[in-house]
């Protein structure tokens, strides 16, 4: 699993990238209320907008930390958004992309270093 | 001066707190050039008594509704709204309070928002509705620009029986949002034209009923036909009453509903304010502009009531809001959910029926007036005639005598052609009296 | 002695059971208060509270066209409906009961005049599109209106239409955008620059009429950082949207600059005019440089907030933008008033339309009571108070709390940050509730976004100065309590309000908007 500095995380299995946002960014946010998961089929560049998470107070952007298409959407998220904070790295991913550029990874933080740089802050 | 509490000993006394000299101090980051030395020019302090004269000397210039034989329409109509409704809304805990902002001290405000988006949800035949908007002309212009955002299309279509005013102030909006607008051609039957100009591009389409020509339509096949190409049904309604006796938006299909909800509780008061009524289906939720009220609990369990989904709104999501829209139209909300809860549903449909008994006579009276020709087939309260003069005119001859006879066409639209076109609307509060008196004074006027 | 009557009520409350007894109620009932239920859980299914004649037709002339399925509404006798009102207003806070020292809000007191004129038949029960002839008083009216605005703020024009501050914004926004297509610019003129601190309601308005927004940066003294601007400013930027007073309560002491360095790079400068209660009657926004500013009417001149609206928020226009005012607009002809409903009938340039018919008559009326019963001098006196206010609230509670900017003086509110609870484990929200267990309707929170936990404080001119002694007196024992460690006061607040705190992540991941019949229900709808 690897890092942005935007706080989203990825997990590459073969071409296929499960994106979701960290378990800082979800306790940061408090309680997750909605999200706005991207629809399928739809491609983005590394940096765009996908998703929105929402919590009571406040929205945010979701970034996609790779390029490629949506592939899938997690569907689950929209009748339990709670979710997000109950398993930010695991059940609470957003979506898998079908990456165009496995090199895009390479920039990544990993867990270390992200937490590395989580004390930073 | 009455409003102002502070004496001279007051303030000398704060000023000394503060450390401050003088009131000048305080406004010392002011750029010397930009303060003003002495009040502007302007009268002075009056007393309650000389505003009220000065006031009321104006207010005396106007002929009003309640005191003359009354037609007019067009999107404002003239409703008797049971004394309860004002004594209510001028309690100082609903008059003079806040945006519900805490809802441990504001549950009287969001109990009743919530009663009134349960209300317009119900009148409509739609599943939610929001807390209101300011009018029907700006509801109408957040129903295309949610439109655009839900279908990612950018084109309106836009009956031409939809009410002028309506369609000039979603157009000066959507167009600056660089939405297209295709506006058809006004005619009391407008509706039938929409279907033919639904393409695989169209946003959504704009029909009103009962129409500015006071026709009323089945649209279902309008929705159908919107839904069929991807595209959303925007029904605008401008008179609340009728949904009391005509099938609802939501019966037919629509998939949001911008209504004016100033018949139900509010006065005409030349215009406003007056109260966006909003409605939709629960999968577009998300995309509407307004505020929400939404049922919680509090600590102890207890039921009770907040403002929510605010992230689609300003103060949030700032320049990606959904609407810019901050205050809506609270205390006429009440108003219309305390009239609303006075009528009931019972009450409701009976003052529709009245309406609709008193528009018919009106038509009748007229119709047999020589060259009158009735153009509306199927109306609410609500029906234009064709005269053998021009409209204006002859609206303008009767006021000389007292009656206020109704709305030209041409003066919404004088480009439409329709100078010849009268709208004429009846209400409860209409007379049998008043009608024989309209008629006769008509009648006088086209044959002179 | 005479016989006495010896047979009465208790006089002191000792034998009362003591306070730690807390039997619920059945009622639920709170002192008077009471739960209320909603008027769909009663027994109102086919109740009227209107008596209305017998309809002479069931409407079958409309055939298919009729409602015939049940619509869902409740009917409640006048008595219940009285009741149910007036018991849900017994729940509310409002200005009439005390302080409501909303920061941004100006919840000033609402003279009851202002409601008796709008209320004179001769404006209420008036068409607005009867003929012009019929209604010269409510034209004379909005001229007299127009007239007042323009002189208080220096400004040539008035947009009386726009229904509420954030529409005076579009409109605003849209007459520079009509004025930068008349010069054949809008396509280069895409951006608009906006204060971090703004309201919400100003990049959302710049994104609605299609600008994209960047932000300017602020100084450590809350002030719009004008070699940022400056930086910013070019042939790209259609106008700057600056407000003043800004939202940190402090005016904007280089509004003279940035007004000259906007208009220098061709752009326009929206001012915000929230926060005009602060100046009225001793600046002209017109005497700064100003394009365009809306006036809440419901601030600054006092029409009531009802909840939430209904507002008003004209726009007053510089020279250079009046031209590209939306219709309607009032003409006096020297021989009686006449309103321009069309924009293309008169003025050429005008930028279309913004709502049906005039805008808030109902609001211009009780606007305009307001302004003629302070008179030019009453309103100055009301700009004066009302800093005079927040600055004595600033100066008595400085020394416990933490002002954002403490330095000078401060305009008509005071904002504090919250590093004075640093360490006490209580949050600005914490305190804010706790100041509805004194009485007190919480100032504003968390806004502006650029001070932390911020509290912003604006007390009005119509606050006696016993009332802000009171206010200062709770405030002082609530921050001392915070500061002593009674963190339980804080947390579990309000514990005296109708209700206790509100669950809103509940209310938002699954929203329940209208009541719904419950499943077996025997409910008509």
């Amino acid at each position: 699993m690897k890092f942005t500095t935007d706080h989203e995380w990825v997990s590459l299995d073969g071409d296929i990238a499960t994106v979701g946002i960290s378990a800082h960014a979800a306790e940061a946010l408090g309680d997750v209320v909605f999200v706005e998961t991207p629809q399928v089929g739809k491609t983005f560049a590394k940096g765009d907008s996908f998703a929105v998470v929402e919590s009571v107070k406040a929205a945010s952007d979701v970034y996609a930390p790779v390029s490629g298409e949506v592939v899938e959407a997690n569907e689950a998220l929209a009748d339990a958004p709670e979710t997000v904070n109950a398993s930010p790295e695991g059940e609470g991913w957003f979506a898998k992309i079908k990456i165009s550029d496995a090199s895009q990874l390479d920039g990544l933080m990993d867990k270390a270093a992200y937490d590395a740089f989580l004390a930073t802050l | 001066m009455r409003y102002l509490p502070l004496t001279a000993d007051d303030r000398e006394a704060m000023l000394a707190a503060i450390g401050a000299k003088s009131i000048d101090d305080l406004f010392v980051d002011v750029p010397e050039s930009a303060r003003l030395s002495a009040p502007v020019d302007l009268p002075r302090v009056a007393g309650e008594l000389e505003v009220e004269r000065a006031l009321s000397a104006m207010a005396a210039k106007n002929a009003t509704a309640g005191s003359v034989p009354f037609f007019c329409g067009a999107g404002a109509y003239k409703h008797h709204v049971p004394a309860t409704v004002d004594h209510v809304i001028q309690r100082s805990e609903f008059l003079t309070s806040y945006t519900p902002y805490q809802p441990e001290i504001a549950q009287g405000t969001l109990q009743y928002l919530y009663e009134f988006q349960t209300q317009v949800a119900n009148l409509t035949g739609m599943p939610v509705a929001n807390a209101s908007l300011y009018d029907g002309s700006t509801a109408m212009a957040e129903g295309v620009l949610m439109a655009t955002r839900v279908t990612r299309r950018n084109k309106a279509v836009i009956s031409g029986g939809v009410h002028p005013h309506y369609v000039r102030a979603t157009e000066t909006v959507v167009h600056a949002m660089g939405v297209e607008t295709q506006v058809l051609a006004p005619a009391v039957d407008a509706e039938a034209d929409v279907i033919a100009q639904i393409g695989p591009d169209t946003a959504c389409v704009v029909v009103q009923t009962p129409n500015v020509f006071g026709t009323a339509t089945d649209v279902t096949k309008i929705a159908e036909a919107a839904q069929a190409h991807g595209a959303l049904l925007i029904v605008v309604v401008t008179e609340a009453v009728s949904m009391g006796l005509l099938k609802s938006p939501g019966e037919m299909g629509a998939d949001i509903v911008a209504g004016e909800g100033q018949s139900i509780g509010n006065a005409l008061n030349y215009g406003g304010p007056y109260i966006g009524l909003f409605a939709t289906r629960e999968k577009l939720l998300r995309q509407t502009p307004g505020r929400y009220c939404g049922e919680t609990v509090d600590s102890d369990g207890r039921r009770g009531f907040v403002l929510t989904l605010s992230t689609r709104e300003q103060h949030i999501r700032r320049d990606k809001a959904t609407s810019n829209i901050c205050t809506n139209s609270g205390l006429c909300c009440l108003a219309f959910t305390i009239h609303m809860s006075l009528l009931g549903e019972t009450g409701l449909r009976q003052l529709a029926l009245l309406n609709h008994e008193k528009a018919l006579a009106t038509r009748d009276a007229l119709a047999a007036i020589d060259g009158v020709e009735v153009l509306t087939p199927r109306f609410f309260n609500e029906f234009a005639i064709k005269l053998p003069k021009n409209a204006t005119d002859v609206v303008e001859q009767l006021a000389a005598q007292g009656i206020l006879a109704g709305v030209p066409y041409s003066r919404l639209a004088p480009e439409a052609g329709l100078d010849d076109v009268l709208l004429v609307a009846a209400t409860e509060t209409t007379l049998d009296a008043d009608i024989k008196i309209l008629a006769g004074a008509l009648a006088k006027v086209l044959a002179a | 002695m005479s016989t006495m009557n010896t047979v009465g009520r208790p006089t002191t409350p000792n034998t009362l059971p003591d306070n730690d007894y807390k039997h619920p109620t059945l009622t639920g009932g709170r002192g008077l208060l009471q739960d209320e239920a909603l008027i769909f859980e009663g027994e109102g299914w086919g109740k009227t509270g209107v008596d209305l004649p017998t309809p002479k037709t069931d409407g079958s002339d409309l055939g298919d066209l009729v409602r015939r399925d049940p619509i869902g509404l409740p009917g409640l006798s006048e008595p219940e409906a009285m009741r149910h009102y007036v018991r849900l207003s017994q729940k509310n806070h409002a200005i009439d009961l005390a302080i409501y020292p909303l920061g941004s809000c100006t919840m000033k007191h609402n003279p009851r005049l202002n409601e008796k004129m709008a209320r004179l038949a001769g404006f209420s029960d008036i068409h607005p599109l009867q003929p012009q002839s019929t209604v010269q008083g409510a034209l004379e009216l909005m001229d007299t209106l127009s007239h007042w605005l323009t002189t208080l703020t220096g400004m040539p024009a008035v947009a009386l239409s726009p229904k509420a501050g954030a529409h005076g914004e579009l409109c605003g926004l849209m007459a520079i955008r009509a004025a930068h297509e008349a010069k054949g610019e809008h396509e280069q003129r895409r951006k608009v620059l906006v204060p971090t601190s703004a309201h919400g309601t100003n990049p959302a308005t710049a994104a609605f009429v299609g600008y994209s927004v960047v932000e300017v940066a602020q100084t450590d003294d809350g002030r719009v950082d004008v070699a940022d601007l400056a930086s910013k400013l070019g042939p790209d930027v259609a106008a700057i949207m600056v407000t003043n007073p800004n939202t940190c309560g402090l005016f904007e002491r280089d509004i003279m600059e940035i007004s000259r360095l906007t208009h220098e790079a061709g752009a326009y400068f929206y001012c915000d005019g929230a926060n005009f209660n602060a100046i009225v009657g001793r600046v002209r926004p017109g005497d700064l440089g100003v394009d365009a500013m809306h006036i809440n009417l419901h601030k600054t001149f006092s029409t009531p907030h009802g909840g939430g609206g209904p507002g008003a928020g004209p726009v007053v226009l510089s020279e250079a933008l009046a031209p590209f005012a939306p219709a309607p607009w009032v003409v006096n002809t020297g021989d009686g008033y006449k309103l321009v409903e069309r924009e293309e009938d008169e003025a050429e340039q005008a930028f279309g339309r913004l709502c049906a018919f005039q805008g808030q008559m109902g609001m211009y009326v009780r606007a305009l009571s307001y302004m003629m019963s302070h008179g030019s001098d009453g309103l100055r006196q009301v700009a004066e108070d009302a800093v005079l206010n927040a600055n004595y609230i600033k100066a008595r509670l400085e020394d416990l709390m933490s002002p954002a900017f403490p330095d000078g003086p401060c305009m008509h509110e005071a904002l504090f940050d919250d590093e004075w609870l640093k360490g006490t484990d209580i949050t600005t929200l914490d305190f804010a509730k706790a100041m509805i267990d004194e009485g007190f309707h919480p100032m504003t929170m968390y806004f502006p976004l650029v001070v932390h936990g911020a509290m912003l404080i604006e007390p009005t001119e119509t606050e006696s100065k016993a009332e802000l002694d009171r206010f200062i007196h709770a405030m002082r024992l609530l921050a001392q309590a915070a500061k002593d460690g009674d963190v339980e006061r804080f947390k579990g607040a309000p514990f005296h309000a109708p209700m206790r705190r509100l669950d809103e992540t509940r209310a938002a991941r699954s929203p329940k908007l209208r009541w719904v019949k419950p499943e077996g229900s025997n409910h008509a709808a």
